[in-house]
């Protein structure tokens, strides 16, 4: 970029710059990051408070892309708070919390304060509250509200919205809850780096395992290409998360990647096909809240039934359908969705 | 606004939900962890309805309705999801049905029925799961729980308690009493009005009266609470308004009750007793004020272990029940030639917390208890179903009138009837009726600081004014705690809306619902032939009766102690 422009983008209002970016969350829901700050701004309007929480719980497996961004742009990361916190308004912003997972939070912790102790960041540091999923920390605990939940030492299960964390979060005022990438990527929109890459988890049986930045419009295939990952043996992928993504086969990998950008690997021929369906659904019913009876009692029934020998296969399907139609949250919806599609398009079954 | 539901187009308010839409326009959604009065839960997933452009059900009780909807209330792929989680609900339902409280009035298996669910097809996931019983009064069948959170709700944010919890995740999350010493229940049975599943109940006295019903040995007597009679009356469309009292006597002698009496002929001794403890306070220069009333038993077990610092404000009379217990089994015993050992009573209340009570030593009478079994309406309305009463068949029956209550122990049941009973009592023995207000108009009462559950009012007594305050559900009380030294008189009532919404009342019990009864207590307040406890001759020949053999300790007066 030129520096004349670079110069013209500092005085440009940060929200003009998100969205003129087209950010969106990197959790799962692709929601546009400008409008989530936006709503905040508005509900500031009338309240005195709010809150920001980074949002690194990382709890899906086989995406490693927050620690990986904590390792190697810790100043980003804190300069898109910065300008989270700006945009809002210092006097407004009691506390900003930092959800980190339990496995990097002690790694990370020095190189964040680290970059804290900047003048730049002095009014910052004074309202940063670290904080670590522990290790029994429920999956659901990354979901936003579930989070909040937890920040206010409630039981961790995510809340009926409306309202939502814009208006009412974090102990009832406007909340501010983006991941870590997201903060990250603003940093870079703010001084005009913004490059329209993202990162990319790869996972599995592959040669180059590892997270990678790349251009958010490569299909799967692309990616596995540029890192040079493409497997010289039969294979099948599993592409947002190695729990709630997507499993396709090797003819399908001429998409996009939408969700959390992660691709999984796995050897066709030497994967336990039923082992691998039991760990699915083992780690659901271990991870589900609790909440609602069809996510807590139908992933528990399902797990359970599959160690039978010769399952009902039309109470296994029945179950799945209704986990996708009737449970209160995503966890429970996206179940089936990772079942169904290994399913067709790998065990190439009828559901 | 304008939506549409199964095609048909309809108005409804911004704000509402789509069930508050489809229930007020007649279609029938069913729903378990939904209860008007408290925090949406959306857990059961019963309620899915289908929403154009949505690509999964959603809950009716949860979704706000927008402008044009097009909402789908019954399809076959919505029974289908309600049939799955109610096998899933089954699962979690250890289910006991033969002696369950809730079996005539069941929704699990009226929902079972309707969408034919197979309600075995899991195996019962909870089957050894503790039952956790709190004194005498309440439990909470693990077994049975199907974690709808609705008792939670109850105890935490309608009593402020907090004795519930709920503790663990996914299957193996379980609603237990907290490990917190300084947490205690206090009986109220709130948890129990709402839970859809009979495991937050009332420890069943049913299978006890019964064993005593037959035995022959045995004289069995029935007091009810006056309210009772507003109660069945929702319960069964026989019993109509004019003649219910009468035929409720009827009814429990049909079940074998050897007498009935109207607890309210305690009520009456209570205001009495009330009112002279309250002008000899009065004129006390060195009396501790406020004087608080204490016939709410679960307020008494709060006070006990919340608030002992209290205990010397509490009012040392006996509750209304245990007022006409001790009246039955001395003086109408005696009287009757009855050996006191072979009666076995039952009082039959809206109450939890009076089972709890029943059992308090203080209140024992020669070494047992006045009561030996207390039943909640609820109770006693899984009783007359059992053996299915029929009250349109039953004969209107006015014996026993001569121990009755009088209209003022009917209001004894509504939030500031207690107040109003012990005031107009107090200042028809102060010699001032005439000159009162009281003795015609209802007292004045206006709201505190915007809280519906508190009120005050200043009163003349004596030629003084005293500023006297009602406090409607324990969760107010921590409002009214600071400001104590402005009251000389305060009613407590630990139920939202005092004994009409007492935890032993019938379910369901709403807002709406309690609104109601408390209008109809009024109006039969009004109807009674004895209207004041200052008026009933009965009453105060028992009073005298009691003061000539010197038993007011023994049968009037109580004292509270620390926990
Ligand atoms: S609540 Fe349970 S035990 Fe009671 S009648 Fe219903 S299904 Fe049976
Ligand atoms: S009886 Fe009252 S205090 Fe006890 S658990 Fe139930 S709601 Fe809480
Ligand atoms: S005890 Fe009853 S009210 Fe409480 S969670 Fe269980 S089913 Fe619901
Ligand atoms: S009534 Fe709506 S989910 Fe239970």
């Amino acid at each position: 970029m030129p520096k004349k422009l670079r110069k013209k983008n500092k005085r440009r209002n940060i929200l003009e710059l998100i969205t003129e970016a087209g950010l969106v969350g990197r959790g799962g829901a692709s929601f546009p990051v400008a409008k989530k700050w936006k709503l905040v701004k508005e509900a500031l309007k009338t309240r005195k408070v709010a809150y920001i929480v980074v949002n690194g719980a990382e709890g899906e497996p086989g995406v490693e892309k927050d620690a990986y961004i904590l390792k190697n742009y810790p100043e980003e990361v804190i300069n898109g708070v910065y300008l989270a916190n700006q945009f809002l308004g210092n006097q407004k912003i009691k506390k900003i919390y930092f959800f980190l997972n339990h496995s990097y939070w002690e790694k990370y912790l020095v190189q964040l304060q680290k970059v804290l102790s900047q003048r730049k960041y002095q009014s910052l540091a004074k309202k940063i509250i670290f904080t670590a999923k522990s290790k029994d920390l429920l999956y659901i605990s990354g979901e936003e509200t579930a989070l909040l939940n937890y920040l206010e030492g409630r039981k961790i299960e995510p809340r009926l919205k409306p309202p939502y964390p814009t208006e009412q979060g974090l102990f009832n005022a406007p909340t501010l809850v983006n991941n870590v990438e997201t903060f990250h990527d603003v940093s870079l929109v703010g001084r005009g780096k913004f490059d329209d890459k993202r990162f990319y988890s790869i996972n599995g049986a592959v040669r180059q395992r590892g997270v990678f930045r790349l251009p958010a419009t490569l299909t799967i295939e692309d990616v596995l290409r540029q890192t040079d990952n493409i497997p010289d043996f039969p294979f099948f992928v599993q592409v947002g998360g190695e729990a709630a993504g997507e499993v396709l086969n090797s003819d399908q990998l001429e998409r996009p990647i939408e969700d959390a950008g992660a691709i999984t690997v796995y050897d066709l021929e030497h994967t336990d096909k039923n082992k691998l369906l039991s760990h699915w659904l083992n780690f659901f019913a271990a991870q589900s809240c609790g909440n609602c009876v069809t996510c807590r009692e139908g992933t528990y029934r399902l797990a359970e039934l599959v160690k039978q020998k010769n399952h009902d296969q039309k109470v296994f399907t029945d179950l799945l359908t209704n986990l996708a139609e009737s449970s209160f949250c995503a966890l429970g919806r996206s179940l089936p969705f990772t079942i169904k599609s290994y399913y067709i398009n790998i065990l190439k079954k009828k559901i | 606004m304008t939506l549409t539901i199964n095609n048909k187009k309809i108005k409804f308010k911004s704000g509402q939900t789509i069930l508050e839409v489809a229930t007020a326009n007649g279609f029938a959604i069913p729903t378990l962890c939904y209860h008007s009065d408290l925090k949406v839960q959306a857990n059961c997933r019963l309620c899915v309805v289908e929403i154009e452009g949505h690509d999964h059900l959603e809950t009716a009780c949860s979704t706000l309705a927008l402008e044009g909807m097009k909402i789908i209330t019954d399809s076959p792929r919505i029974r289908e999801a309600r049939r799955l989680n109610l096998e899933l609900i089954f699962s979690e339902h250890e289910e006991k049905c033969v002696d369950c409280l809730r079996r005539f009035d069941c929704d699990l298996l009226k929902y079972a029925r309707e969408y034919q669910a197979n309600i075995s097809r899991f195996t019962d996931r909870k089957k050894k799961r503790k039952t956790y019983c709190f004194s005498k009064a309440v439990e909470i069948d693990g077994g049975q729980c199907i974690d709808c959170k609705a008792c939670l709700e109850a105890c935490q944010t309608v009593q402020k308690i907090n004795y519930l919890e709920i503790r663990g995740s996914g299957v193996d999350q379980e609603i237990v009493p907290t490990e917190d010493r300084d947490r205690a229940c206090i009986y109220c049975g709130q948890c129990t009005l709402y839970c859809p599943a009979a495991s937050a109940q009332e420890q069943s006295a049913v299978a006890a009266v019964e064993a005593a019903l037959a035995d022959k040995q045995k004289i069995v007597i029935a007091q009810f609470a006056p309210s009772l009679s507003i109660s069945l009356r929702e319960e069964f469309s026989s019993l109509n308004s004019e003649n219910c009292e009468g035929k409720i006597k009827s009814a429990l002698k049909q079940l074998g009750f050897d007498y009935v009496f109207d607890t309210g002929f305690g009520t009456d001794i209570a205001s009495m007793l009330a009112a002279e403890e309250l002008l000899k306070r009065l004129k006390d220069k060195q009396a501790v004020f406020p004087l608080i009333t204490s016939s709410c038993p679960a307020w008494i077990s709060y006070v006990e272990f919340y608030h002992p610092e209290l205990l010397p404000h509490l009012s040392t009379i006996r509750s209304p029940h245990i007022q006409s217990a001790g009246m039955i089994k001395t003086y109408w015993a005696k009287k009757n030639n009855l050996n006191p050992r072979n009666i076995v009573l039952v009082s039959i209340g809206p109450c939890t917390a009076e089972k709890h009570e029943s059992i308090r030593p203080e209140l024992f009478v020669n070494g047992r208890p006045l009561l030996d079994q207390v039943l909640t309406i609820r109770e006693l309305v899984f009783l007359i179903k059992k053996n299915r009463l029929d009250f349109s068949k039953l004969p209107k029956n006015d014996s026993a009138d001569l121990f009755n209550g009088s209209g003022a122990a009917v209001i004894y049941g509504t939030p500031g009837g207690i107040m109003e009973s012990v005031l107009h009592t107090a200042t028809a023995l102060s010699g001032a009726q005439k000159k009162n207000k009281i003795s015609n108009n209802r007292l004045e009462f206006k709201t505190v600081r915007g809280l519906t559950g508190f009120k005050e009012a200043v009163v003349n007594l004596q030629g003084k004014r005293w500023r006297v305050g009602v406090v409607n559900g324990i969760a107010n009380i921590e409002y009214v705690l600071p400001h104590l030294k402005k009251y000389h008189y305060l009613e407590v009532r630990s139920c939202p809306d005092a004994c009409v919404g007492g935890g032993g009342q019938v379910i369901p019990t709403t807002k709406e619902i309690k609104k109601k009864r408390m209008a109809e207590l009024y109006r039969i307040g009004k109807k009674r032939s004895i209207r004041w406890a200052s008026e009933n001759k009965a009453m105060l020949a028992y009073y005298n009766w009691v003061k000539e053999h010197k038993l007011e300790k023994k049968l009037l007066y109580t004292k509270f102690k620390r926990i």
